[in-house]
């Protein structure tokens, strides 16, 4: 309504249109360019080199598709893209469905909440850096607090991110620490259904699990499916875990994806492979997110009209 | 500006004296809006559970944290037992000192902050002009443009890695803060158009009969940026500031790519660095561990209801 009768005086005002014109570019020059310079341009040269086999410190020849040939006969990237797929398949549900429970907790009235809010966000503050060093020595098979709690409670411990088959569970277990991003932005998501439409629905004799299925549930599925959208693409982009805490192993348990690339692009020094690799992922976090929107239509619930 | 969504812990029901007369049900006056508090043994039942899996989770939360602290102040003789002592005893403070001059981590802890302070001024304001044009001046191809930026949010950061390092060290710019630093000034670049969107959402909020009066006054567009919209813009703005500042201080691949004499690594890298070296003196990688991660704590007391806010922004509006 406002906008609309500014709309016109703005109009009226056709000098000021011109300057708007001038100055609107002016001020978003800084992102043009910087999309131009770190995104487009380098997105192109990376496509470009993919084509090349560059190595380091030699001068790069074009040899069209080659690399990426090669890659459909190199196990080290089936191995990495199967590690990167299981631990997103095992992380991303886990998380979600942890924090989605406990963000229904807070929303209840309880005692005081926002200590308990803290509690549940603080793990999501510790830098990764810091959080690897951490978990490295939590994990430690001797002297580490997992397997300390397990041999005191009589339990079998376990090597954890030493062994080839516990390492990408460690490390997922690991990522469920971190639940508290996905929980805060659930609670939002929670704060937000109608309180008139759980009160209908009790009225109406529906109980606690009718009205989580049938308000809360389709209300939430905007927020579930953003928090699964941003959960994909930043699992399929780990690397500071495989860098600080195995190095890809054992045995290539942990080779995941960035990881892979990183070694083949800065310790072998491979760049047109490694920008083959890249292009690569960039086209299967692309496939993935389109198959998530398109898959969306069919179970998330928008209302009409949202007023933002 | 989301007034619903901020006091998480402080809202208030009203009715519940109310809600102790069972007749009531059904009828809730409108005001209220409020179910009644149900006393039926169920409901106990329910509520023992809750609290249960609220304080088991919280320990599970912060058991990690204990074990830090707890390792931070144990000599290796403590430490390297089982079963394992909870309490350090005597309490060993020296790893602090020791860890912290094995290496040199004040001066990593000013190099981060160099960072830090270039990135987030270079951030703020370019990410606000640029919103500032995005959503208060008219221009065509406005929308089309906006549309193209926000799109990189998607993109996978390993597409521009490999050409972006090859254009700093053509640029002859690797060990040196310029590869980490000059982004932040084209609004970010990459996932700066994230800061851009937020900022443009609030600036819409704010009503556009501001700018129309000071145009008429003769102000320019960057009179009205500059004295009008940013100051009304403080709660996005520290949002953004929050949001860079545990960006840089949690950044680790930028600096392992870009820095590699030792007298310029960020704390992040340093603490890496230090695992690699000291890797089984685990008072030592605690303590240092502990302080990369104390000033990003404090940060969140201080800051607190930023945090939730901006969290909260990034999610329900993404």
């Amino acid at each position: 309504m406002s906008a609309e009768v500014t709309a016109r005086t703005r109009r009226r005002l056709s000098g000021l249109g011109r300057v708007e014109q001038r100055w609107g570019w002016f001020f978003a020059l800084p992102a043009i360019a910087g999309f131009l310079i770190f995104t487009i341009g380098p997105m192109i040269a990376s496509g470009v080199f993919s084509l090349t086999d560059w190595t380091i410190g030699l001068s790069p020849r074009f040899i069209g598709g080659r690399n990426y040939h090669t890659l459909i006969h190199d196990h080290l990237f089936w191995k990495s893209l199967t590690v990167t797929a299981y631990y997103t398949i095992g992380s991303v549900p886990l998380v979600l469905i942890v924090g989605f429970a406990i963000a229904m907790l807070l929303n209840q009235k309880i005692k005081g909440l926002s200590f308990w809010r803290t509690v549940y966000f603080l793990p999501t503050l510790v830098p990764a850096i810091a959080s690897a060093v951490l978990w490295i020595w939590i994990f430690n098979p001797d002297f580490g607090l997992l397997n300390a709690l397990l041999r005191g409670a009589g339990l079998p411990t376990s090597q954890w991110i030493y062994s080839e088959r516990a390492a990408i569970p460690s490390l997922i277990l690991m990522s469920t620490w971190g639940f508290g991003n996905a929980m805060v932005i659930f609670l939002a998501g929670l704060q937000g259904i109608p309180r008139q439409l759980l009160e209908a629905a009790s009225i109406d004799g529906a109980g606690t699990w009718a009205r989580f299925r049938s308000v809360t549930l389709p209300f939430m599925t905007p927020t579930i499916f953003y928090n699964l959208v941003t959960g994909v693409i930043a699992t399929f982009q780990v690397f500071n875990q495989a860098y600080v805490m195995t190095q890809g192993g054992p045995n290539n348990a942990t080779l995941f994806y960035i990881y892979y690339l990183y070694t083949k692009a800065f310790t072998q020094g491979q760049m047109g492979y490694a920008a083959a690799l890249a292009w690569v992922l960039f086209v299967i976090v692309l496939i993935v997110t389109l198959l998530l929107f398109r898959n969306a239509r069919s179970w998330v619930y928008y209302e009409m009209g949202d007023a933002r | 500006m989301s007034q619903e969504t901020l006091p998480i812990g402080t809202q208030q029901r009203p009715s519940v004296t109310r809600s102790k007369d069972r007749r009531s049900r059904g009828r809730v006056a409108p005001t209220s809006g409020l179910r009644p508090r149900d006393r039926r043994p169920g409901r106990m039942l329910g509520r023992i559970v809750l609290w249960a899996v609220l304080i088991i989770g919280a320990a599970a939360m912060l058991i990690p944290f204990l074990w830090l602290v707890r390792s931070a102040l144990m000599n290796d003789d403590q430490i390297l037992i089982a079963p394992p002592q909870w309490w350090p005893n005597p309490f060993a403070w020296g790893n602090f000192s020791g860890a912290l001059t094995a290496q040199p981590f004040a001066l990593y802890f000013l190099n981060t902050i160099t960072i830090e302070f270039v990135v987030i001024t270079g951030t703020v304001l370019t990410c606000a002009v640029s919103a500032f044009s995005f959503s208060r001046l008219r221009w065509r191809g406005r929308n089309v443009v906006f549309g193209i930026l926000l799109t990189s949010v998607m993109l996978p950061y390993a597409v521009t890695l490999i050409p972006t390092f090859i254009m700093w060290s053509e640029l002859q710019a690797l060990n040196t803060f310029i590869p980490l630093m000059v982004p932040a000034w084209f609004a970010g670049a990459g996932g700066g158009v994230f800061n851009i969107f937020l900022m443009r959402q609030f600036f819409l909020t704010i009503p556009f009969e501001l700018d129309e009066a000071a145009y008429i006054d003769g102000a320019s567009p960057w009179r009205v940026f500059w004295t009008i919209i940013m100051p009304l813009s403080k709660p996005v703005i520290v949002v953004v500031v929050i949001f860079t500042f545990i960006g840089v201080w949690n950044d680790f691949l930028g600096p392992l790519l870009y820095l590699s004499s030792d007298n310029k690594f960020t704390l992040a890298l340093g603490l890496a660095s230090f695992q690699g070296q000291y890797t089984a003196q685990w008072g030592y990688l605690m303590a240092a561990s502990t302080v990369v991660i104390l000033p990003i704590i404090l940060l969140f007391f201080f800051l607190q209801r930023y945090f939730v806010e901006g969290v909260t922004l990034t999610g329900v509006k993404g």
